[in-house]
């Protein structure tokens, strides 16, 4: 028999004290009472949130101009999902860790052209539009200078939306007017909603494009910002009203408030590797000397077994 | 069929090797050490009860369809009884994490006790991440959304979008839970096998004392 010394953070003595009585299954049923009675006390005085989910007919709506605008950044590359990167497209390298560009060694698995997919495959797809089709086909067939120079006038015109029509003051955008306005007038019947999420036939549970272009916009953030939900509101672990929602998540929140993190272009990942550092370190924590004789040296455990103390001492 | 040939079976092998790590005294105790008399002790039985009434509000509103707490009073009180079990779930869990860490209860060959429970930690995340994703609302469509860029980040969103409520809502009814329930009961039966962790024992002398291996 090989022996070792006694590591008082890794060995347990071994209790030669007295038992009591212990009745597991009465211990288990209380509980499971308890734990229901507290959670119908809770669910009857406070509810849960239901806030109605946004819908493009809904942003279009009440905001023609955000969304005109967001619509014009998918054609010019410049809203957030067209200069994404991966896994939607190559437009950037995305977020690196050190030397690692670990979204982009993954490539490309949810491939979206922001331009295609939210603007002009969605026009093409409206029945009896000769106009529409003659200026998306002017649009198609142009050379990528001219577009850029169209998409450019377009950008610097003044844009305002009256008697329900989105009109821009430049005779110099090609078919951008037609485009922008027929795919707002579009969206704000609904049809713009079906035809995103129509991309996989007639059943579908994949709301990607849909999110990903409301998620261009500015409406849907200010809505946020109302509700507390931004970033810099410790938005991922709140929820709408005044719930507690995720505040398990209050660790990985906490990162985004403070430098580097705050300030950094590469803070989700460099969150994400954090936490998953402090994720093994915890599963660990058996194993790592130092941080295992914590509670050994912090002695909470003395308030813990006070009773077992007080009768040994 | 000789006693040796049935001793040799794998099912005869597997009974005694539970019946030896697990008898029934040890897994439906009727005794504890003395020194198990605290109320910290009470937030592990507290997260298995709240997981019982989050997997049985979760199965309520499976029956009807992830729609139906929408347009349903019955249906969204239902799901107030899902968000607050879940609520206690958590709070239990995270008390009874950081109990165990201050009585260091992965001494005595407890690791595999303390690991599992925090492997069942970030599943239970991961669960609840899900469940606020696949709400059809708009915190989901918010929470989504933001969420998206840090799982890309790591390049596991190209395999796990959470842009895709299909997807999300299988992982947080189906995988997850199966995942957190398996982990839990694994962790229990450790617990079971390898008792509550006894106290430190302060007196030097014992410390310094030698221990068989």
């Amino acid at each position: 028999m090989t022996k070792k010394a006694f590591n008082p953070d890794v060995d347990a003595p071994e209790w030669k004290g007295g038992y009591h009585p212990y009745d597991i299954i009465k211990e288990g049923s209380i509980a499971i009472a308890v734990i229901l009675v507290l959670t119908l006390v809770l669910a009857i005085v406070f509810g849960s949130p239901d806030e109605k989910a946004i819908t493009i007919k809904t942003w279009s709506n009440a905001a023609p101009l955000d969304f005109a605008n967001t619509a014009l950044e998918e054609l010019n590359g410049t809203s957030t999902t067209a200069a994404y990167g991966a896994p939607y497209n190559t437009a950037s390298t995305g977020q690196q860790l050190g030397p690692l560009q670990l979204a982009k060694w993954v490539g490309v698995r949810i491939p979206i052209n922001a331009a295609n997919d939210f603007v002009i495959s969605p026009l093409k797809s409206l029945p009896n539009q000769p106009t529409l089709d003659q200026q998306l086909a002017t649009w198609s067939s142009a050379t990528t200078a001219t577009k850029n120079s169209w998409l450019t006038s377009y950008g610097k015109a003044k844009v305002k939306f009256s008697g329900g029509q989105v009109v821009a003051n430049t005779t110099s955008a090609g078919p951008l007017p037609v485009i922008i306005n027929d795919l707002t007038q579009m969206a704000r019947s609904g049809a713009l909603d079906q035809a995103l999420v129509t991309g996989h036939g007639f059943y579908t549970t994949d709301y990607t494009k849909p999110l990903l272009f409301l998620s261009d916009s500015e409406y849907l953030a200010g809505l946020a910002t109302n509700q507390h939900l931004t970033g810099d509101q410790w938005g991922m672990m709140n929820e709408t009203g005044n719930y507690p929602g995720q505040s398990w998540l209050w660790l990985y929140t906490f990162w985004y408030q403070i430098p580097p993190f705050k300030t950094s272009a590469n803070a989700d990942v460099l969150v994400w590797g954090l936490m998953m550092l402090l994720s093994v370190v915890l599963l660990l924590v058996p194993f790592i000397p130092g941080l295992r004789s914590v509670p050994r040296k912090l002695k909470l455990y003395r308030l813990i077994w006070r009773e077992h103390y007080q009768e040994t001492e | 069929m000789s006693t040796s040939e049935i001793e040799r079976q794998w099912t005869t092998r597997l009974r005694h090797r539970v019946e030896g790590k697990l008898p029934p005294e040890k897994m439906l105790p009727d005794t504890q050490p003395n020194y198990v008399s605290s109320w910290i002790y009470v937030f592990g039985v507290a997260t298995m009860s709240a997981l019982f009434v989050v997997i049985a509000t979760g199965c309520v509103l499976a029956i009807r369809g992830p729609q139906w707490w929408h347009g349903s009073a019955y249906g969204h009180f239902i799901n107030s009884l899902h968000l607050w079990s879940v609520e206690i779930f958590f709070f239990a869990m995270v008390v009874h994490l950081w109990g165990k860490f201050a009585m260091a209860a992965w001494r005595g060959g407890r690791a595999l006790t303390w690991m599992t429970g925090v492997i069942t930690f970030l599943a239970s995340v991961a669960t609840a991440f899900t469940g606020y994703v696949s709400q059809s609302n708009f915190d989901s469509q918010w929470i989504s959304t933001q969420a998206k860029d840090g799982i890309n980040a790591t390049g596991a969103g190209a395999y796990f979008n959470v842009l895709n409520l299909g997807q999300m809502l299988m992982w947080h009814i189906v995988l997850l839970p199966l995942a957190a329930v398996v982990l839990t009961a694994l962790h229990i039966v450790l617990v079971r096998i390898k008792g509550v962790v006894p106290p430190f024992e302060e007196n030097p002398v014992v410390e310094n004392a030698e221990v068989s291996q």
